[in-house]
C-alpha cells in the first residue's frame, strides 16, 4: 500500500487518539486546577446542585473562580453575569480563529465543537486543523477537547466532594501556567509573534487594573496590533 | 452568599448561555464571511498574545498586586522550563521540568 491509502485506511479513532495523546501532558496540571475550582464552589456557599452543574454549563475556570468570588461578596448578579463574560471574551479570538476550519458543517456539530472550544483546545489542534485534511483536523480536535470536558467535569466533581483540592504545598496547579509557557515557547517563531507576546505579557501588570477584568482582553489586543502592525512593516 | 438559590441558577446558566454564544459566535454566524487579510493576520497573533497575558498575570499578579520577586521560585522554575522548552519543545518535559525545579527549590530553601 501506498502512504497515502495507508492514512486513508487509519481508523476513525487514531486521531482522536493522537489528541488525547497530545493534551494528556496538560493533565496533571488541569486536574489539580479543576478540583481546586470545585473545592471553591463548595467552599464558597455554593449549594451542592449549583456546584455540580457549573462546570458543564460554565465550563470555564478562570470565569468559574472570578463567579465564585464576586458571588461570595454579594455582589449584583448582573455584575456577576458581566464580569464572568468579560473574561471569557478570548473564547471569541479562538471562535474567530476556528471558524474557517469548520466551515459547511452541520449545524449541531458547529455546536457541539463550539461547546467545547477551551483555551488548550484552541491551542493545541490549531496546527492541526490548519492541515490539508480537515476530517483528520476535526477529529483530533475532537480528542483533545472531550478529554479535557470529561477531566474537567471529574476534576471539579471530585473538588466539590472532597471540599478541597490536592495537598497545596504539591503546587500542582502551577502545571497550568507552565503548559502555557510550554505552548508559548514554539509560537514564537517570527519577530512579530515575540513582539506581541513581550507587549501583551508587560501590557497585563498595568492593564489587570481595569475593572471587571477586562485587563486581559486588552492586554492580549495590544499585543495582538504590535504583532499587526511589525508584521505590516516588514513588507 | 446571600444571593437566593433561584438567582444562582440564572447566574450560572445566563454565563453558562452567555459563554456558548461567545465560542460559537464565529464558528456558527460566520459561514458565508471570507476572512479579510488583517483579520487572518490579527489572529495570527492571538496564540502568543494570549499565551504571554495568562502567563504573566499567573506569574507576577497576586489579586490586585503586581509582584515581581525574584526569590519566588516559581519564576526561576518557569525560567528553566522555558529553557526546556525552547531545547524540547515537549510539552511533557517542559511541565515536568519545571515542577522538578519548584519541588527542589521549596525543599531546598523551605519555600512555599
Amino acid at each position: 500500500m501506498t502512504t497515502a491509502a495507508v492514512e486513508q485506511a487509519a481508523p476513525l479513532r487514531s486521531d482522536m487518539m493522537r489528541g488525547f495523546r497530545a493534551v494528556a501532558p496538560l493533565l496533571p496540571g488541569v486536574i489539580p486546577f479543576a478540583m481546586v475550582t470545585g473545592a471553591a464552589a463548595a467552599e464558597s456557599g455554593l449549594p451542592l446542585a449549583h456546584s455540580l452543574t457549573i462546570s458543564w454549563a460554565v465550563f470555564a475556570g478562570a470565569s468559574q473562580l472570578t463567579m465564585l468570588a464576586l458571588l461570595e461578596h454579594d455582589a449584583p448578579v448582573l455584575i456577576v453575569m458581566l464580569t464572568a463574560l468579560v473574561v471569557n471574551l478570548r473564547f471569541m479570538m479562538y471562535s474567530a480563529a476556528l471558524a474557517p476550519h469548520f466551515k459547511g458543517l452541520p449545524r449541531g456539530r458547529k455546536a457541539l465543537f463550539s461547546y467545547l472550544l477551551t483555551d488548550q483546545a484552541y491551542l493545541l489542534s490549531l496546527p492541526e486543523l490548519a492541515g490539508a485534511e480537515k476530517t483528520r483536523g476535526m477529529r483530533f480536535y475532537m480528542g483533545v477537547a472531550a478529554t479535557l470536558w470529561v477531566v474537567w467535569q471529574l476534576g471539579c466533581t471530585l473538588g466539590v466532594l472532597l471540599g478541597h483540592g490536592l495537598p497545596p504545598h504539591w503546587r500542582l496547579e502551577f502545571a497550568v501556567p507552565l503548559s502555557f509557557l510550554a505552548l508559548l515557547v514554539p509560537a514564537l517563531k517570527t519577530r512579530p509573534a515575540l513582539a506581541a507576546a513581550a507587549v501583551s505579557g508587560i501590557a497585563m501588570l498595568w492593564t489587570h487594573r481595569a475593572p471587571a477584568h477586562l485587563g486581559m482582553i486588552i492586554a492580549c489586543l495590544l499585543g495582538v496590533l504590535t504583532g499587526v502592525v511589525l508584521e505590516r512593516r516588514r513588507t | 452568599m446571600n444571593t437566593s438559590p433561584a438567582m444562582l441558577w440564572l447566574t450560572i446558566f445566563g454565563v453558562g448561555l452567555g459563554t456558548f454564544a461567545l465560542r460559537a459566535s464565529c464558528i456558527m454566524l460566520l459561514d458565508k464571511f471570507e476572512q479579510p487579510p488583517w483579520m487572518e493576520a490579527a489572529l495570527r497573533y492571538v496564540p502568543p498574545a494570549v499565551l504571554a497575558a495568562i502567563i504573566s498575570s499567573s506569574l507576577f499578579i497576586e489579586g490586585e498586586v503586581v509582584r515581581v520577586d525574584v526569590s519566588d521560585p516559581r519564576l526561576a522554575a518557569a525560567a528553566c522550563a522555558a529553557v526546556v522548552a525552547w531545547l524540547t519543545r515537549s510539552l511533557f518535559f517542559t511541565i515536568a521540568a519545571g515542577m522538578v525545579v519548584l519541588w527542589l527549590l521549596q525543599a531546598l530553601w523551605g519555600m512555599a
